[in-house]
């Protein structure tokens, strides 16, 4: 049951208008967070990309992290993008080295681990169960999954490394399907994994 | 056949491939809801990665100094790029000059992640701009107004600042530029389908892209704010202005206490509509940098782009 569903978009920083406009296009309702206030309302959300240094800094000063933990213990789920793999991550390589992640996803990610923006590309890539055809991956700086544990279910590879996973209620993804038009990870999202 | 520069649906890649529309826009948009610092060594990058910045501009000397000290201001020591580049995980911008190809060839040898060619160095052409569609570095570009902005998107820029005025920690101007950007938008939305051809003349302004603009009644690229902000209650009121994100250059580091200062900062432009979060974030910051007054000035920055 999608319509109507209120969807929360982690709104500190990134690129939270792309998503709110294909859960949208999907008949939910996305819902802007910033603060713990906004979080209650929502019984699933997107974090978005970005930086993930900010955002994890801005998750700490607007008192989200604490409820936030909370609420992807309680089993939230959640779409990752980016930097949102990189905050749900257990494990950040290459990254700051007071960087922390909410451990919402049991993989270790690597941060730019195809280069810097020279080397951002697209590729088509092939989703494990998803059907229609190659789904267009959009990769900005992205990171790559370094390590997956045992429940995780790695859905797409580059270059043999995974970029999209899913394990329980959690979905992540190296890459930005919201700068696509192509909305059949955010209905996977929402119809099967949250 | 060479990307187009009026946009329109992309078509995806079907081998991996780099430089794309998508992938440049995309780092622009990644940015959105952030703060940009000028800063001059990798001590300073690293007090802006730590208060929250989203990525740094490398550049020799901050506006403020290039208007105090004068003289022809250029590109910067690539050492001194490649330093701020070691010195944090966050993206890398440098400046080139205006129509200085070379040097933005330079900054893409040097992988920093984004150009700025910026009015705030000497323009080393006053004809031509860069043409920006033959890199695979993003460019960001200055804009005063509408038919700038669009300028510079049809040669390929991926990302629009409002210019304002760089060095005088006086928002005047940011917000002028950013009015002027925005008002237009808005009123390009209203005009039939004749009126849009003489928009485009009077913008000078090629008319595949006003009519997108007309018919979507926004840019194709991200519009971020630059050029004299330097408070936490600045960063905010461009943002409610419609910015995206904030550039803010000798704002910081010509103040009193800049790290405590880019974190208020970073933390306004998030909640720039909670004047609470920014009442309590604008509290003990020390002194602002001095700041000028726009009249007094012996060169107006933001005229420099044709």
């Amino acid at each position: 049951m999608v319509a109507g569903r209120k969807v929360g978009v982690l709104a500190l920083q990134g690129g939270v208008a792309r998503h709110v406009q294909a859960l949208a296009d999907l008949g939910a309702e996305p819902v802007p967070v910033r603060t713990p206030e906004d979080l209650a309302l929502v019984d699933a959300l997107v974090v978005p990309g970005g930086e993930s240094t900010t955002i994890t800094k801005l998750l700490n000063s607007s008192g989200l992290a604490e409820p936030l933990a909370e609420r992807l213990a309680d089993g939230l789920g959640t779409f990752g993008t980016c930097a949102g793999m990189i905050v749900l991550a257990d494990g950040v390589l290459d990254g700051r080295s007071d960087q922390s992640s909410l451990a919402a996803v049991d993989i270790d990610v690597r941060r730019n681990a195809f280069g810097r923006q020279r080397d951002s590309f697209e590729a088509d890539l092939d989703v494990a169960g998803l059907d229609g055809g190659p789904f267009p991956g959009v990769f900005i700086r992205a990171p790559v999954v370094e390590r997956a544990g045992a429940g995780v279910e790695v859905l797409a590879r580059v270059e043999g490394r995974p970029v999209l996973v899913r394990e329980g209620a959690v979905l992540v993804s190296a890459f930005h399907p919201e700068l696509t038009s192509d909305r059949r990870l955010h209905r996977l999202f929402l119809e099967e994994v949250a | 056949m060479s990307e187009s520069p009026s946009s329109g649906p992309v078509t995806p890649a079907t081998s991996p491939e780099t430089g794309t529309l998508r992938v440049k826009r995309g780092l622009a948009e990644m940015l959105t809801g952030g703060v940009i610092m000028d800063v001059v060594d990798p001590a300073q990058a690293r007090v802006a990665e730590d208060a929250g910045a989203v990525a740094v501009m490398a550049l020799e000397r901050v506006p403020s100094d290039i208007r105090a000290q004068g003289g022809v201001a250029r590109m910067s020591d690539p050492e001194m790029i490649e330093g701020i580049k070691a010195a944090v995980t966050i993206p890398v911008m440098a400046k080139a000059r205006i129509g200085h190809f070379v040097e933005a060839q330079v900054l893409e040898a040097l992988e920093v992640d984004y150009v700025d060619e910026s009015e705030v160095l000497t323009p080393a052409d006053e004809a031509h701009h860069i043409d920006k569609w033959r890199f695979t570095v993003p460019f960001v570009c200055g804009a005063t107004d509408l038919g700038e902005a669009l300028r510079r998107i049809s040669e390929g820029a991926a990302l629009i600042r409002s210019k304002g005025e760089a060095g005088t920690g006086n928002v005047v101007e940011a917000v002028r530029h950013l009015r002027a950007i925005t008002g237009d938008i808005r009123r390009i939305t209203q005009a039939d389908s004749a009126e849009v051809y003489e928009w485009a003349k009077r913008l000078r302004a090629p008319i595949g892209l006003a009519q997108e603009l007309a018919d979507t009644g926004r840019l194709p690229v991200p519009l971020f704010c630059a050029g004299g902000l330097a408070t936490p209650a600045d960063a905010a009121l461009a943002m409610q202005l419609g910015a995206e994100a904030v550039f803010v250059g000798s704002g910081i580091f010509k103040s009193d206490n800049p790290p405590v200062r880019a974190k208020a900062i970073v933390e306004a432009t998030t909640h720039f509509r909670d004047p609470h979060i920014v009442a309590k974030v604008s509290r003990g910051l020390g002194a602002p940098m001095a700041g000028l007054e726009i009249d007094g000035l012996a060169t107006r920055l933001a005229d420099r782009g044709w």
